[in-house]
């Protein structure tokens, strides 16, 4: 696919949920898909659900089903497949979050077409940038026939929206139908601190915290951040798996990231190497994660936790 | 006598990630050597305890891979590790496959191996498609999906937790912040996450058991695939290393880490 020299090019977006405002990775991605081409919404929400967040400067249309269709319905994916049909999209993009992931994995089939996933970044020249392997690597790969179909990571760009008029609204002869029963669902636990993939600060939590994460809490209380952990701390339940960073667990790319009595392993790096600053406490001198730490401190975290706090609250007076 | 039921795991040869891992000259991995991927260890718990749960049931986990010959030691392990039968597909029109052709293979293996299977009892068998939630390699996580659009069966991805109750699958799953319990029946695909099980080591008994078990190659010809039917539709442009973080300062805790590092956070206007 060559997307320069077919002018300006077609780009449906699946948001394959709406709540009341968008999520910071379904502005990144609306602010993406603006700089490639003419913008057009998918969704399985409702038509007045969606409406409101989506007026946004630079959406243009928005299709809908008949009733809400909700992931894993792969309803949702014969939405999507009329949405492509009816928009003429040449680009199709999602937000990194397995819902999305389904949707346009099954898209491709149908289309015949490649499949990008967690893309860092999208070039209007068709080419689409990755982290693999762990973050070892960065791959830049492209369409070889058919229309692009990518998910994109949250954290790679500013999203910079502007409000605009009520979208036209569409709705595709499409119904729900579910090959499943919902028999249960249940909120994940809200913490009360900002969302991990988009929090400033993060302080993570590692097996050194041997179970106890009240000093970690007392230190991201006074960073107004938000709480990580390595898979060991997730495993052993000291802190729910949604805050677990890393290969198998959510990506961030906060401002400051503070590694507390992690080892520093390639997967957990994976979720975490490309904040802007990372400082590591970790009493093993030959801990990994001293690798890559702008600021480390070999110590044992129960002394210098403490101390970080109570310097924390001294500055502020 | 319930029908049999016959669980198809996945499970891919990865390179070990503890090692460096290299590229060839055609910016492919180089997979000449591997281990069976980790997360491919928990499909396989999740398959051993359903089978353990269904005693009065024949039931069968057939480990599956698709991969170069080497990959014959992921099935090994599988093996080891409770499986009871395992096939491999290698084809070398596979080498540089990407999501698509790569689930256009893995699902053509599943029919195979499901077709083939002969069971005790009369009753057609049920079956299960279970695998990881994303490849240790590839990381996409999409192929599950797509293994259920070329099946035509539903595919219930990134499970915390999977269990069979009266003949029906119950899997949770987190999808847009919240986890959703979900009952489908069979048969379907569902992906298993690190978060579902606590996957077991083979003892030596099992080890030695595993010597005994049957396992079977195909080539592309004997799943039904033709080359063309494989060829990857994502094209590669370039790989580059990640270039390494430049080395920061570490300083030994004398008594006074703790205020060095709110000293070093002022200086970088982060406090
Ligand atoms: C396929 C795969 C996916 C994975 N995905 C993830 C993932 O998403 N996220 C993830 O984190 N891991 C992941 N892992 C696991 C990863 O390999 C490591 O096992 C894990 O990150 C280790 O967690 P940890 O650093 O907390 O524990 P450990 O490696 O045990 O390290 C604990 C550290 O704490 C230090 N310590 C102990 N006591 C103190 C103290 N009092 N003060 C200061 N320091 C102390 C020790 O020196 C040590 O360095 C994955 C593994 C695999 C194979």
């Amino acid at each position: 696919m060559s997307m320069a020299t077919s002018g300006i090019s077609q780009v449906l977006v699946l948001l394959d949920r709406v709540n009341e405002s968008l999520t910071g990775a379904q502005a990144e991605l609306l602010t993406i898909a603006e700089r490639l081409g003419d913008v057009s919404v998918v969704s399985g929400a409702s038509a007045e659900a969606a409406a409101g967040p989506l007026s946004i400067k630079g959406v243009r249309e928005v299709y809908v089903g008949e009733g809400e269709i909700l992931p894993p319905d792969v309803a949702l994916v014969d939405l999507l497949e009329t949405a492509v049909k009816e928009s003429g999209a040449s680009v199709i993009l999602g937000t990194d979050t397995p819902d999305a992931v389904d949707a346009l994995a099954r898209l491709a089939v149908r289309l015949d077409a490649g499949l990008i996933t967690s893309a860092t970044g999208l070039d209007t020249d068709g080419t689409v940038t990755k982290s693999v392997l762990a973050g070892e690597r960065t791959t830049v790969s492209r369409a070889a026939e058919g229309p692009l179909i990518a998910t994109v990571k949250p954290n790679i760009v500013e999203a910079l929206l502007e409000g605009g008029a009520a979208p036209e609204v569409t709705a595709l002869p499409v119904k729900p139908a579910p090959g499943f029963e919902v028999l249960e669902t249940a909120e994940l636990p809200k913490s009360g601190r900002p969302p991990l993939a988009e929090a400033r600060v993060v302080v993570a939590a590692g097996r050194g915290v041997d179970g106890d994460l009240t000093l970690v809490e007392e230190l991201a209380d006074e960073l107004g951040a938000a709480i990580g952990a390595s898979r060991a701390a997730t495993d052993a339940g000291w802190v729910h798996h949604s805050a677990q960073v890393g290969q198998t667990g959510v990506t961030v790319s906060p401002q400051l990231y503070i590694s507390v009595g992690i080892s520093g392993a390639i997967q957990q790096k994976a979720g975490m190497q490309t904040a802007d600053v990372i400082v590591a406490i970790n009493k093993d001198e030959d801990a990994p994660v001293f690798e890559i730490a702008d600021y480390g401190v070999v110590g044992d975290l129960n002394d210098v936790l403490p101390q970080m706090v109570e310097e924390l609250r001294a500055r502020k007076g | 006598m319930p029908a049999p039921l016959h669980i198809i795991t996945l499970v891919k040869w990865v390179p070990d990630s503890q090692l460096e891992r290299r590229f060839t000259q055609e910016n492919r991995l180089d997979r000449s050597e591997g281990i069976l991927g980790e997360l491919d260890e928990y499909p396989l718990e999740a398959a051993l305890q359903i089978k353990e749960s269904l005693t009065d049931r024949e039931v069968r986990v057939s480990a599956v891979t698709v991969g170069p010959e080497g990959a014959s030691a992921a099935l090994k392990k599988a093996l080891q590790l409770g499986a009871d039968d395992g096939f491999r597909l290698t084809d070398d029109a596979l080498a540089g496959a990407d999501v698509w052709a790569t689930s256009a293979a893995a699902a053509a293996l599943v029919r195979t191996v499901r077709d083939q299977a002969d069971f005790e009892s009369d009753d057609d068998a049920e079956w299960l498609v279970l695998t990881g939630m994303a490849s240790e390699d590839g990381e996409s996580g999409a192929v599950p999906a797509q293994i259920g659009e070329r099946l035509g069966i539903p595919a219930l991805t990134q499970a915390v937790e999977i269990g069979l109750q009266a003949e029906h699958l119950v899997v949770s799953r987190i999808s847009g912040g919240a986890i959703q319990k979900l009952d489908v029946a069979l048969p379907a695909v569902v992906s298993v996450t690190d978060q579902a099980n606590d996957p077991r080591y083979p003892n030596f008994k099992a080890i030695m058991a595993a010597k005994k078990k049957p396992v079977s190659a195909f080539d592309l010809a004997d799943v039904g695939l033709a080359p063309a039917e494989t060829v990857p539709k994502v094209e590669l442009v370039n790989v580059r290393q990640r270039a390494a973080r430049p080395a920061g300062q570490v300083v030994t805790d004398d008594g006074a880490g703790g205020k060095k590092i709110v000293d070093y956070l002022a200086k970088e206007r982060l406090v």
